[in-house]
């Protein structure tokens, strides 16, 4: 189904407030004292590369930054670790956001899928120079599941912005 | 001259540019703190922004853990009890045998005109949780400098070493468990007294590195803390051997160990003071060296 074929609709502005807070939830999500949980989807990278594609004007590569040094704080990583990966996603999805937002939900995955892979080997490529071991390869299994969340948790992330259908006989549209 | 009318939207550097300048950034706070470890006011700072944060992720799994205490049966508590009170009939007999050999040790010791081992301060702390970095083995308990942690002190549970501290924030620390890849231990064993470093290995194990084929080391054979370093008190169980592959090929042998405590199960934890009364390092290897010898962690580029 392309572009054309859905309906659109008109969204109402996203609020800077609201943006951060569902930042802190995903933050909230990542810090969760997960033991030996393997192929967990990384939240935080999924709610940025929502809103760089959605608000990239609002959203951006400074911002994905220092939220990857708080990640990396956080969990004892490397200092720099996460914010290099979020800073080249954020670009990514930047300059991908008008690619991205003809397609439907699913397709949209896909892209996101690429975006999410490649954001993880940039940090496994740093971690294997700075001297770490390999983790296995369900170190990539976030990245499918979290491609998995795109449809339900874009929908829930615009939420906010929809209006209520209201019909109006005089509105032009 | 080439004149450019100003544009109609400012949108600050293009992404190119502003994406090569966090890039660099984020590049020289890796160096920073992979090879000198001079970021680390920066990460007490960061660290502490995300407290809060950290805290009330726990409180789930703290409600949880609360709610399924309410709701444990009576019959497991009972069985538990006895369970407890058989193994500490069992405790008080060795106890006594160790309080005997204790006093008969120092007055050996006394005899020796050796140094006397000060009891060691101790601190019990809780794993919060796991770090979620899976390139290294990291755990972070729920004391920090405001209770007297500091950098490099040894910890413990039940069984055996688990692991050191290696990074103190305010209210949190950081112990990198000794299955850890970069983290060094230096172990005995205890048949026949051999040195040896235990290097952390592949999927929780552990591994003995740099014995020549030929070492007397054997399967099952215990290693325990040597105590040389200062840092780890000595005797303290740390692994098993569990494997052990004699190739010609190679000057040293691969031995693979079975670390003695749960490093991985358990939550409570002791961290142990380090021994203050050591004696100070000789003045001559300082000088040779051209910089003091560091026993208990070597950051070694493979």
């Amino acid at each position: 189904m392309s572009f054309y074929e859905q309906p659109q609709r008109i969204l109402l502005p996203a609020k800077v407030g609201y943006m951060a807070f569902t930042l802190v939830l995903a933050l909230l999500f990542n810090l969760l004292p997960w033991r030996d949980v393997t192929g967990l989807p990384d939240m935080v990278a999924l709610v940025l590369t929502f809103w760089c594609v959605h608000q990239p004007r609002k959203m951006g590569i400074g911002i994905a930054w220092f939220v990857g040094l708080v990640m990396d704080a956080g969990n004892g990583a490397l200092l720099g670790q996460h914010a290099f990966a979020y800073a080249f996603l954020a670009f990514a999805a930047v300059s991908l956001h008008r690619r991205i937002l003809w397609f439907s939900p699913w397709r949209q995955a896909a892209h996101v899928l690429v975006l999410l892979l490649a954001s993880q080997m940039l940090m496994l490529a740093v971690r294997l120079v700075a001297g770490g071991v390999f983790p296995g390869l369900a170190y990539f299994a976030g990245a499918f599941i979290a491609a998995a969340l795109w449809p339900t948790v874009s929908f829930l992330l615009l939420l906010p912005q929809r209006r209520p259908e209201s019909v109006d006989e005089n509105r032009p549209i | 001259m080439d004149y450019q009318p100003p544009p109609f939207f400012s949108r600050g550097p293009a992404p190119l540019v502003r994406l090569g300048f966090f890039v660099c950034l984020a590049v020289l706070l890796m160096v920073l703190d992979a090879r000198f470890r001079y970021a680390e006011h920066l990460r007490q700072v960061i660290a502490l922004l995300a407290y809060p944060l950290q805290r009330v992720s726990l409180a789930p799994g703290d409600l949880f853990g609360a709610a399924a205490g309410f709701f444990t049966t009576q019959v497991s508590l009972k069985q538990e009890n006895e369970q407890l009170k058989a193994k500490q009939l069992q405790a008080a007999n060795e106890l006594l045998t160790v309080r005997a050999l204790r006093s008969e040790n120092a007055q050996l010791r006394r005899l020796l005109e050796a140094r006397e081992r000060l009891p060691r301060e101790s601190t019990l702390a809780e794993i919060l949780y796991q770090g979620r970095d899976p390139f290294s083995r990291k755990v972070i308990i729920d004391k920090g400098r405001q209770q007297g942690i500091q950098p490099g002190q040894a910890v413990i549970d039940d069984l055996g070493v688990i692991g050191q501290v290696t990074r103190v924030y305010p209210l949190l620390s950081e112990v990198t468990l000794i299955t850890d890849k970069e983290q060094r231990t230096p172990v005995q064993v205890v048949r026949n007294g051999l040195r040896a470093i235990i290097y952390g290995g592949d999927r929780g194990a552990l591994e003995l590195s740099y014995m020549a084929t030929n070492a007397d080391v054997l399967a099952d054979d215990v290693l325990v803390t040597s105590g040389i370093d200062g840092t780890y008190p000595p005797g303290l169980p740390v692994a098993k051997v569990s494997r052990i592959e004699q190739d010609a090929a190679y000057s040293f042998a691969k031995i693979t160990c079975v670390p003695t405590a749960g490093t991985e199960q358990n939550r409570q934890v002791l961290v142990l003071s380090r021994e203050m009364n050591l004696p100070a390092p000789p003045v001559e290897a300082e000088s040779v060296a051209g910089k003091p010898p560091k026993p208990k962690r070597s950051r070694t580029r493979e």
